[in-house]
């Protein structure tokens, strides 16, 4: 178990917490980035690296299955229910859920909430199906973004991993998900994804402040300032990352221990 | 065994999951027959409050027969609210009213849902709560809420207080998901386990 914080930042009363959310990228079965655990026997297994996370102190746990969607299968079910067998914190799968018939197994094979984006874009009655069936807390819409140099408003969604334009703008698209019955958002930058720059705060709080659901924001964080940012100025509920999870087991305790000395209430002890 | 009754109101492995790995024989069944046969009485229950309304035509009276015969019985969610009057999210669908007061929307100060982890203000006394202190987080995830009643248990403040364990002789409720709180739900359920 962790150690305490030093007292000035023990939590009294801070209420809900912002959440740290670890994201496992799984292509064929295998996690391919950003986590680096020396006491795993298997380093690229999604089962034993949610796991690991979960116990470091992560808030929840996102699996994406990467490739599911570009080369079009299922989500790898099996992964899924050997993760989500000693997971006891919110289980997220993505990647590749296409019908309510998908969303129905990653639900039984453990997930508790499903994340969905180009099935959604292309079938948006799919968001409320899923709500319908298994009630709004199980259903993330996911959106990847992109504004270059323009406006927040002009901010467009992409599918398939970034590759490919929709022509929708993403506030409306955050809008009308809300509207059918999603849960969550998840809102990726695709302009700072992988670049460690930061979050986009201004398209983040933008979305935040258009839509009454809880929004997670996803890409480009490189460092604890810049969760402190997404937090206040970008006005996110939740947080995502892979990457920054590189530096081992105590990363997500340093980080949350470094958000409450800020002001920002988390999970502690964790 | 334990009898996790399912209603069609979400999805339910999770609850089952985290029985069975702590050590107990859980079952999810639909059949009075079960229910009838079962030890203790889970009942979970995720989404929209009018979901109940399956469970008030085709449950009602086999649940709350095993609630009077004393045994153990912990709703969750929408499962504990349920075990109140009703709720103001579907006015034509009744609760158990085991416990006194309506079930009610968060204020519009406060967004919602009400998603993520919170702290429990913990009274003390309670059986199912045992071991778990007062500042421990919890996962939630509804927008409609149970109102602090004589027998709440713990609190949690969003938009004000609200109930987020009830508890009186064998009945007991729970707002936030113990299933996903981590070591401190899992305790919760452990505490339930046990008696």
């Amino acid at each position: 178990m962790l150690s305490e914080p030093p007292s000035h930042v023990l939590p009294g009363t801070q209420g809900l917490a912002k959440r740290i959310i670890a994201c496992l990228d799984v292509d064929a079965g295998r996690v391919v980035k950003g986590i680096q655990f020396q006491q795993l026997r298997d380093a690229g297994d999604p089962a034993e690296l949610a796991i690991a996370h979960a116990s470091a102190g992560a808030d929840e746990i996102v699996l994406l299955d990467i490739t599911a969607t570009s080369d079009g299968r299922e989500p790898l079910i099996e992964t899924v229910r050997r993760a989500a067998r000693d997971l006891f914190v919110p289980f997220t799968v993505g990647g590749g859920i296409r019908t309510l018939e998908d969303a129905a197994r990653i639900f039984d094979a453990g997930a508790d909430k499903v994340s969905i984006n180009s099935a959604a874009l292309a079938t948006p009655a799919l968001i409320g199906e899923i709500a319908g069936r298994f009630g709004s807390q199980a259903v993330i819409v996911a959106i990847d973004a992109r504004r270059g140099t323009e406006s927040t408003e002009d901010a467009e969604v992409y599918v398939s991993g970034g590759r490919t334009a929709t022509g929708k703008k993403a506030l409306e698209w955050a809008h009308e998900a809300e509207e059918r019955g999603a849960g969550e958002i998840l809102l990726t930058s695709m302009d700072r994804d992988g670049t460690g720059l930061g979050f986009d705060c201004e398209l983040t709080s933008a979305i935040a402040s258009s839509v009454s659901i809880p929004v997670i924001a996803s890409g480009g964080a490189g460092s604890a300032q810049h969760f402190v940012e997404v937090f206040s100025a970008g006005k996110a509920d939740a947080a995502l990352a892979a990457s920054i999870f590189h530096f081992g087991t105590h990363a997500v305790a340093d980080l949350k221990q470094t958000l409450l000395r800020t002001g920002i209430p988390m999970r502690w002890p964790c | 065994m334990i009898a996790i009754v399912d209603y069609g109101a979400g999805n339910i492995s999770s609850v089952k999951k985290a029985l069975e790995h702590l050590g107990a024989n859980a079952q999810v069944t639909s059949d009075p027959s079960v229910i009838a046969a079962a030890e203790k009485i889970v009942m979970p229950g995720v989404g929209h409050f009018s979901r109940c309304q399956l469970l008030n035509e085709q449950l009602r009276m086999p649940v709350l027969s095993a609630i009077k015969s004393d045994k153990p019985f912990l709703g969750i969610c929408v499962g504990m609210q349920w075990l109140f009057a009703g709720s103001t999210e579907a006015p034509e669908t009744p609760g158990a009213a085991i416990f006194a007061g309506e079930c009610s929307r968060f204020p519009a100060s406060v967004k919602s849902p009400h998603v993520g982890w919170n702290q429990l203000e913990v009274r003390s006394g309670s059986r199912l709560l045992k071991g778990v202190n007062s500042g421990t987080f919890v996962y939630y995830t509804h927008s409609y809420c149970a109102p602090v009643i004589d027998e709440t248990t713990a609190c949690t403040n969003y938009g004000g207080a609200f109930s987020a364990a009830v508890e009186r002789d064998n009945v007991f409720g729970v707002q936030f998901h113990p299933e996903k709180s981590a070591e401190a739900g899992l305790k919760v359920l452990e505490n339930f386990c046990a008696l």
